[in-house]
């Protein structure tokens, strides 16, 4: 049992690092032991890295800030290597970094020549999306990251109960589609073709950073899109490929789009309105983000929406 | 053990989930048998607290609760006939396990409103979320609006009567009642029913697994215009009836060791 929740304004930006937060700490119920983001701000010509290089639960102990500096400084290294020009690099939390790079090479060696800087993980990359994620309920890990203050068009979020893997940031929400720039999914459910789909994708040439089933949504979606579909098709295509139970939310630079699978045995709860679209798994979230009484619904059987910043 | 012993009872809450502490609302207004309150800062216990005092130790017979912003599970479990109206939208599980309460529910609701309703009658004005009826076994739901998946699963008893369009498996493993679609029907309606009726006035998608349809009687035109009549529902529209085609192996009359005497 997780919980998911994505909002979108159409008519400019706003505090979507708030909202997402009330939105996902009215579902802590569902899932405290991780939470996780994935915020759009204004894209400029700027890349946004972020990345860990250690587990929080794993990054205390003998000799293990001079690890992370020493770690920190070869990222620094290989991004100058790599022709990228950094501009700023910081960091909340000793483990979890925030990089702006101008750089106009491939993304994917970029990706795999910073992973292979011992206990780094890029979360995302792209020119807008932002991907934080990190243990315990939505309070917490917003005012770590300071994400109240945090504007945007639009973003996702996801609460995790850890029931068949670890309480680490490799099985929290969200996903990166690797390598794709500025794609992201939340899940809830189980895809029962996982293996399958994980082996066809790593035969394309794509890795994946955890074990999670949800990571297959946001790699098989980007690589559909990168062939040229449009989210939309790639989510409509994504019900006939993928086996189980799920309900996703899927977003890119300036789409959210949701999915339910054939049975629709996982819930998920839709408010639209004209300037602002939101869906979570329960509607006290979306309570939460409009104080009043409004109209939603749940959206049935194979059905995939899209809205467009 | 952390906590043991506590005023509360809760031996162990590493995840903080448990809401131990509970104070009755200081905001109930009492006229006569009425009462009313507003829930916008209580919590989910303190609203039921507050129900089960007014209704149980006070003897009010008609509760209103403003502004119930969609918190989970309220109304559970209340065994005694009054009124409980809800001018807002609960949230999952509201009225579950009532035996005897006349609900309205000014706006919508989420999963599993009714469940395992015993007698009574539930009317929402709204929208309904998935498993809307679930195990229910007597009384009136009535959702004016449309609902999700699952409408009626395994349902024992009872009228579940929806204005507007229900999903994919309604009216599943069904085994007593009945459910008065007035809206179009998803994928495997009635799938592995064993008995009861389902009336559709819509369009259904496909029958599940040994549904089928219905002989049409004069009882099946009296049950609707008198469920119509009694809710104020209007004229009700033309319904086709489905019921349950009795080919599944729970139909076969004979006990496993009765069929190996009939097969030797």
């Amino acid at each position: 049992m997780c919980g998911i929740a994505g909002v979108i304004h159409r008519d400019g930006t706003a505090d979507i690092g708030a909202e997402l937060t009330a939105m996902l700490q009215s579902m802590k119920h569902r899932g405290p032991d991780s939470t996780g983001y994935a915020v759009y701000g204004p894209a400029d010509d700027l890349v946004v890295i972020r990345f860990v290089l250690a587990e929080p639960n794993k990054s205390t102990g003998f000799g293990m800030e001079e690890r992370l500096e020493r770690n920190r400084a070869e990222v620094e290294s290989r991004l100058a290597k790599i022709g990228a020009e950094v501009a700023t690099v910081t960091s909340d939390t000793g483990y979890a970094f925030r990089a702006t790079i101008r750089y106009s090479g491939d993304l994917k060696a970029l990706a795999d020549y910073l992973e292979d800087v011992p206990g780094c993980e890029v979360l995302s990359l792209g020119s807008s999306l932002e991907i934080i994620k990190d243990l315990g309920d939505a309070e917490t890990v917003s005012d770590q990251y300071e994400l109240g203050s945090f504007r945007g068009t639009h973003g996702i979020g996801h609460v995790r109960m850890a029931t068949e893997s670890e309480v680490d940031l490799a099985s929290a929400h969200p996903y990166w589609a690797y390598p794709f720039a500025d794609v992201a999914v939340v899940h809830n459910g189980q895809l029962t073709n996982y293996h399958q789909w994980r082996r066809r994708l790593e035969q394309h040439g794509h890795r994946f950073q955890s074990e999670c089933d949800s990571e297959i949504i946001a790699v098989y979606l980007a690589e559909y899109m990168a062939r040229g579909l449009s989210l939309e098709t790639a989510m409509k295509h994504s019900l006939d490929d993928l086996d189980g139970v799920f309900t996703y939310v899927c977003v890119t630079g300036n789409e959210l789009g949701i999915a339910k699978d054939e049975m629709a045995a996982k819930p998920l709860v839709l408010f639209e309105s004209d300037p602002l679209v939101a869906v979570a798994t329960e509607e006290v979230a979306i309570r939460s983000l409009v104080k009043r009484e409004v109209e939603t619904r749940d959206p049935y059987e194979r059905e995939v929406l899209v809205w467009q910043v | 053990m952390p906590g043991s012993g506590s005023r509360s009872g809760v031996s162990y809450d590493a995840r903080g989930l448990v809401e131990p502490h509970a104070d009755m609302p200081d905001n109930i207004e009492v006229d006569g048998s009425r009462a009313r309150f507003d829930a916008t800062d209580l919590t989910i216990r303190q609203i039921n607290m507050a129900l089960r005092k007014l209704i149980y130790n006070d003897g009010i017979a008609d509760v209103t609760v403003l502004n119930p912003a969609s918190k989970h599970s309220l109304a559970v479990g209340i065994l005694k006939r009054c009124r409980i109206h809800f001018e807002g939208s609960p949230g999952w599980f509201a009225c579950g396990l009532i035996d005897g309460p006349e609900v309205t529910i000014n706006g919508r609701v989420g999963w599993s409103v009714a469940e395992n309703m015993m007698s009574g009658v539930v009317t929402i004005e709204r929208s309904a979320g998935s498993l809307t009826g679930a195990a229910i076994r007597g009384g009136d739901l009535i959702v004016k609006g449309d609902v999700g998946a699952r409408t009626g699963i395994d349902q024992k008893g009872g009228t579940i009567i929806v204005t507007g369009d229900v999903g994919i498996n309604t009216g599943f493993m069904m085994q007593r009642g009945r459910q008065i679609i007035c809206g179009n029907a998803g994928m495997n309606l009635g799938d592995s029913m064993y008995d009861g009726s389902i009336y559709v006035a819509g369009k259904v998608r496909s029958l599940g697994v040994d549904c089928v349809p219905g002989e049409w009687t004069d009882a099946d035109t009296e049950l609707i215009e008198r469920k119509f009549r009694v809710h104020n529902l209007g004229e009700p529209p033309t319904f086709e009836k489905f019921v349950c085609g009795q080919q599944l192996h729970n139909y076969d009359a004979l006990e496993p060791s009765e069929r190996k005497l009939v097969i030797h």
